[in-house]
């Protein structure tokens, strides 16, 4: 059973809920991204999202899993990570998607072809929320 | 019309690697003792360009940077025909060795970062009395895997693209944004595979533990730099290499990461420049108060 959220489950859900607004206000990345269709699933390790891209750009948003939805990949992470990696300075081996698979605080899953072949697009996609000030215990 | 022209002067040598010539481009500025400098893995000589041009240390050494083979303006050589290029520790070794020679460079001080950072210990294990001193920037004798190398050459996957993604993870996120894409403008431009193919030296070829400790650095003082926000080569890769060779100096250096050279060259030279002044020192008994 996944435990009740605590504060900062609850700030990482709320960032990431907010990415495609986030995205739609950066039409640079959506242009790195153009040529990217994919289903995957991003957030936190207990509670990720469903995530659907269509040529850039974040068409929907669902708390996984839904039902029967097939994603070709999967980058979760523990709450405590993305709130340390969206600081205004992350902490030295918190301030990459693979410094964070590195210490284990993360985990990258399935096909990823997609993710390494856009893998500066999702770095800063999913960087969004420091750059519009994260607000949650690190 | 405004406008001015950097200091430092680029010129090809020819100088033979495993029984082949190989031409080589090099940018050299300054005067005094030879000071060579070893790009990162994948990138080239372009990232010491802020060192090159520096007025100071220009006055006391001749500071060096080559393009290794298959790298930046040099080519690959003549006889390569398009099979996999692999570096390995022989190889690269020589490559020093024969460029310090042709250059007729005498006892030069050679400072390398990432796998020019462990390049500089198989230096220091195996041919200590050439040089005056060795300088390892994010170097350690072994590091452990992050991620796949054979992301990096694939038809399916742009090279450039996916080289400069990777690492731009290693870059601290205090360097400022202009030598930053600076830093991966190197990586989106390096050649097919040769960026994989330098990391069979630095995963495979060049694992180092084990004979580290037989480095002797009375016979050549040994500097290891390492920035906080480098996870590749980590601050406890670098300790834990250091712990192993007696006399060797480590330092840590705040706010940079795995380039600090060209991420942040300004914070770069604050941890350099006592470290050059030192290797002055030591080379002008004579002098008292040198400094760069």
């Amino acid at each position: 059973m996944t435990p009740v959220p605590n504060a900062t489950d609850v700030a990482v859900i709320s960032a990431f809920a907010g990415i495609p607004a986030l995205l739609e206000q950066a039409p640079a990345l959506i242009f790195r991204g153009r040529a990217l269709d994919c289903e995957c699933r991003l957030g936190p390790l207990d509670r990720p999202f469903h995530v659907s891209i269509r040529g850039g750009r974040i068409i929907d948003l669902t708390p996984a899993p839904g039902l029967m939805r097939s994603w070709r990949f999967s980058y979760r992470a523990s709450p405590t990570a993305w709130a340390e990696y969206w600081q205004p300075v992350p902490r030295p081996g918190w301030h990459d998607l693979f410094a964070l698979t590195k210490r284990e605080e993360a985990t990258l899953e399935g096909d990823l072809h997609p993710f390494m072949a856009h893998l500066q697009y999702f770095k800063d996609v999913l960087a969004l929320p420091r750059l519009h000030r994260f607000v949650g215990p690190a | 019309m405004t406008g001015h022209i950097e200091p430092m002067v680029g010129r090809y040598i020819h100088v033979e690697i495993e029984r082949e010539m190989h031409r080589i481009y090099f940018e050299e500025n300054g005067a005094g003792i030879p000071l060579v400098c070893l790009h990162t893995a994948g990138s080239d000589g372009r990232q010491w360009r802020h060192l090159l041009a520096d007025p100071e240390f220009s006055k006391k050494f001749r500071i060096i940077a080559f393009d290794m083979p298959w790298h930046g303006k040099s080519n690959p050589p003549l006889s390569w025909t398009g099979e996999e290029y692999r570096l390995t520790t022989a190889r690269y070794t020589e490559t020093v060795r024969a460029f310090c020679t042709a250059l007729g460079l005498e006892k030069p001080v050679v400072m390398g970062c990432s796998i020019g950072g462990r390049i500089v210990l198989n230096l220091a294990i195996d041919h200590a009395a050439e040089f005056r001193a060795l300088i390892g920037l994010e170097a350690a004798d072994f590091q452990a895997p992050w991620y796949d190398t054979s992301w990096l050459h694939r038809p399916d996957v742009h090279g450039g693209e996916v080289c400069a993604a990777l690492v731009s993870g290693l870059i601290a996120p205090q360097s400022p944004e202009s030598p930053r894409r600076e830093t991966l403008w190197a990586y989106m431009q390096s050649g097919p595979g040769i960026f994989k193919g330098d990391l069979y030296f630095y995963r495979v070829d060049g694992d180092l533990r084990g004979r580290v400790e037989s480095i002797d650095t009375d016979a050549c003082p040994l500097y290891l730099l390492t920035g906080e926000y480098d996870f590749s080569c980590t601050p406890d890769d670098t300790r834990r290499t250091a712990a192993a060779i007696p006399g060797a100096s480590v330092t840590i250096m705040e706010q940079l990461g795995h380039f600090p050279m060209s991420e942040n060259p300004e914070q770069f030279r604050r941890y350099i420049a006592p470290v050059l002044g030192e290797i002055l020192k030591q080379s002008t008994p004579t002098k008292q108060g040198e400094h760069v």
